[in-house]
């Protein structure tokens, strides 16, 4: 049965197991062509084993998966004949040097001993690691070995890359030069698959987005849908003293309710509101009561709010773990 | 470094330009699919150009065959056979065969290394033959066991090592060894996908060779020892290794020993290449 022409990634029920982990859980996933579609969720809700399962190197306990229409159980190598991956942890050669690596993939993609240099020289420039070139890859900085990965995966054109979490741990600099990549990728018709816990960073680059928590999708959607989904907008108010930021919190339950909570920032609190002059309000009732602010916005809910309303809890919090422990 | 750090080393690189990246990007056609030997020759490459980067890694292969020659031929050569030209006749072919062999063990601890770098991730993603990245490996490992295979051989020579085979004869001695160590070395690229850690490979690894190599006849003539270890050693298939090498080295080669060590190799290889493949690709 083909599928569908425009989806590069079409999965239903898909299961991985490791012992009593279900690690993916029955995950049905449609991702067009063309665009960058994104998948969120904590650690250990599934992302990479998911990946792993797409990319044809785990092989599904249940389920079935297709890949820009080929069976990645049953048509392993047509697969991987269209895909690249940068995956979570640096896939590439650390005890080689930055053009060694390229020229090595080049080999083995085909390209002749001539053609496989030239190519890495394009990349190794056109990724801005002309002075690294030659050093060995252990001695690289995070952004540069994360650019390097990115690159080796993009020595022939795949249709379709796998890239997973390409930007934790990095400065907002290299960052936003991974982003300007994916874009790049993406403008050239490449479809790219990325896995990540940033919300901003799924917001910033995804058409689509799937939420995925304890190995199944929560939500789906656009993240304007996600966003209209939770249905109110988020008003931010910073603090200028983070002792006082649980009086605050009090004084703004009073007129918003439970749902305020605080940011990962000491002195951020978020509230969803229902309209600029709810919000009005909350913010008189804060200076009369004589709580210095440094300042609030009011706008779309985020991302986080998003997974706070899907799954009650915030997408970064370990409180679970640590009550339980 | 002479220079004064005018540089520092980290200098950051320059941003990616938009227009390369484009470019870049848009030049990158599939060629067709590689063919399996070139694709192990790529990563038995890969083996050489770590080799190039770090040389030092060479050096236990080096010392080692050394340390044993002369420490059995100087301390033992007079009690165990009368003299020390005499037992290194004997010996030599047999630390020949001991030095290479501990060399296979190194083959399961690089790959149980391998596998827990994400690089492996990005080799099996890849259109290529599967069993490659493990025959490269294996290709290049080569290398090692003709480093040290020759400076037994040339340390033997400069302690007085006559062969009797002549150069035809060496050769054939050691080309016998590194074939039977590249089936060999399949064992241990199996346990190194078994087990957990590098050092757990070493060590299991080490503690299978020992007995093997000290229950055979690379130290002594088996006909001096008590019947039930001589039954013993006379099974062992380094013995039979021995006894080729002996034979090559000495000019007294015989066929039936060389083909029974052939087809020892010839099995390691057959059972253990597709058990490591298939394990690697499970992975
Ligand atoms: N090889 C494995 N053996 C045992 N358990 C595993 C294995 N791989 C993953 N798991 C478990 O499966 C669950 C999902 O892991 P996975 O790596 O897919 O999560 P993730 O979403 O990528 O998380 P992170 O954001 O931390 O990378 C986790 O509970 C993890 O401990
Ligand atoms: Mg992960």
């Amino acid at each position: 049965m083909p599928s569908s022409p425009h989806l590069a990634i079409e999965t239903t029920g898909l299961v991985k197991a490791f012992g009593d982990t279900r690690a993916v859980d029955g995950v049905d996933l449609q991702v067009p062509t063309g665009a960058v579609y994104g998948v969120l969720g904590p650690n250990g809700a599934g992302k990479t084993t998911t990946i792993r399962m797409l990319a044809t190197l785990l092989r599904p306990d249940a389920g079935t998966a297709r890949v820009l229409g080929h069976d990645v159980v049953d048509e392993p190598d047509a697969v991987r004949r269209r895909i690249s991956l940068t995956g979570q942890l640096a896939s590439v050669d650390e005890e080689l040097g930055g053009h060694e690596n390229l020229q090595l993939l080049g080999r083995l993609l085909g390209y002749s001993r001539r053609q496989a240099a030239a190519r890495a020289d394009e990349l190794i420039t056109a990724f801005g690691l002309t002075a690294a070139a030659s050093r060995l890859v252990k001695n690289y900085s995070g952004g540069m070995r994360r650019r390097l990965d990115i690159a080796a995966s993009l020595v022939v054109t795949p249709d379709l890359l796998f890239l997973d979490e390409p930007t934790t741990g990095l400065d907002p600099r290299s960052r936003n030069e991974v982003w300007a990549i994916v874009r790049a990728l993406v403008s050239q018709g490449t479809t790219v698959l990325l896995c990540t816990q940033y919300l901003d960073e799924a917001d910033q680059l995804a058409s689509r987005i799937a939420v995925i928590d304890t190995g199944r999708v929560i939500a789906e959607g656009t993240p304007g849908e996600l966003k209209a989904s939770v249905g109110r907008s988020a008003l931010h108010v910073r603090v200028l003293d983070p002792e006082r930021r649980d009086e605050a919190r009090a004084i703004l339950a009073r007129g918003l309710g439970d749902s305020v909570h605080p940011d990962p920032d000491p002195v951020g609190l978020t509230a969803p509101v229902a309209d600029a002059e709810e919000a009005a309000e909350a913010i008189s009732a804060l200076t009369a009561a004589g709580v210095p602010i440094g300042g609030f916005s009011l706008g779309q809910p985020s991302l986080d709010e998003v997974f706070l309303a899907l799954t009650g809890r915030p997408a970064t919090d370990e409180t679970p773990e640590e009550v339980a422990a | 470094m002479s220079t004064a750090a005018t540089t520092s080393p980290d200098t950051p690189s320059t941003t990616p330009s938009e227009v390369a990246l484009h470019a870049a990007l848009a030049s990158g056609e599939r060629p067709p699919r590689v063919s399996a030997p070139v694709a192990c020759l790529a990563f038995a490459g890969r083996s050489m150009r770590k080799i190039r980067h770090v040389p030092e890694q060479l050096l236990d292969v080096t010392i080692t065959p050394v340390l044993f020659l002369v420490m059995f031929v100087y301390l033992f050569g007079g009690a165990v056979a009368g003299s020390t030209d005499d037992y290194l006749q004997f010996i030599l072919p047999g630390i020949l065969v001991q030095a290479v062999l501990f060399t296979t063990v190194y083959s399961g601890v690089t790959l149980n290394t391998d596998m827990t770098k994400g690089v492996v991730d990005r080799f099996r993603s890849l259109p290529v033959w599967g069993p490659a990245p493990l025959v490269g490996a294996a290709v290049g490992d080569l290398v090692r066991y003709l480093v040290a295979a020759s400076v037994t051989v040339i340390v033997g020579f400069a302690l007085g090592f006559e062969a009797g085979g002549g150069v035809l004869g060496v050769l054939g001695g050691i080309a016998l060894v590194m074939l039977f160590a590249f089936g060999l070395a399949w064992v241990f690229t199996t346990l190194g996908l078994l087990m957990r850690s590098p050092s757990a490979v070493m060590n299991t690894g080490f503690m299978a060779l020992f007995p093997l190599v000290f229950l055979s006849n690379i130290f002594v003539d088996p006909s001096t020892l008590p019947s039930v270890l001589e039954s013993m050693v006379d099974l062992n298939p380094v013995s039979h290794l021995v006894t080729a090498v002996r034979g090559l080295l000495g000019g007294t080669a015989d066929a039936g020993d060389i083909g029974l060590v052939l087809g020892e190799a010839a099995v390691l290889t057959l059972v253990f290449v597709p058990l490591t493949t298939r394990m690697y690709r499970r992975a």
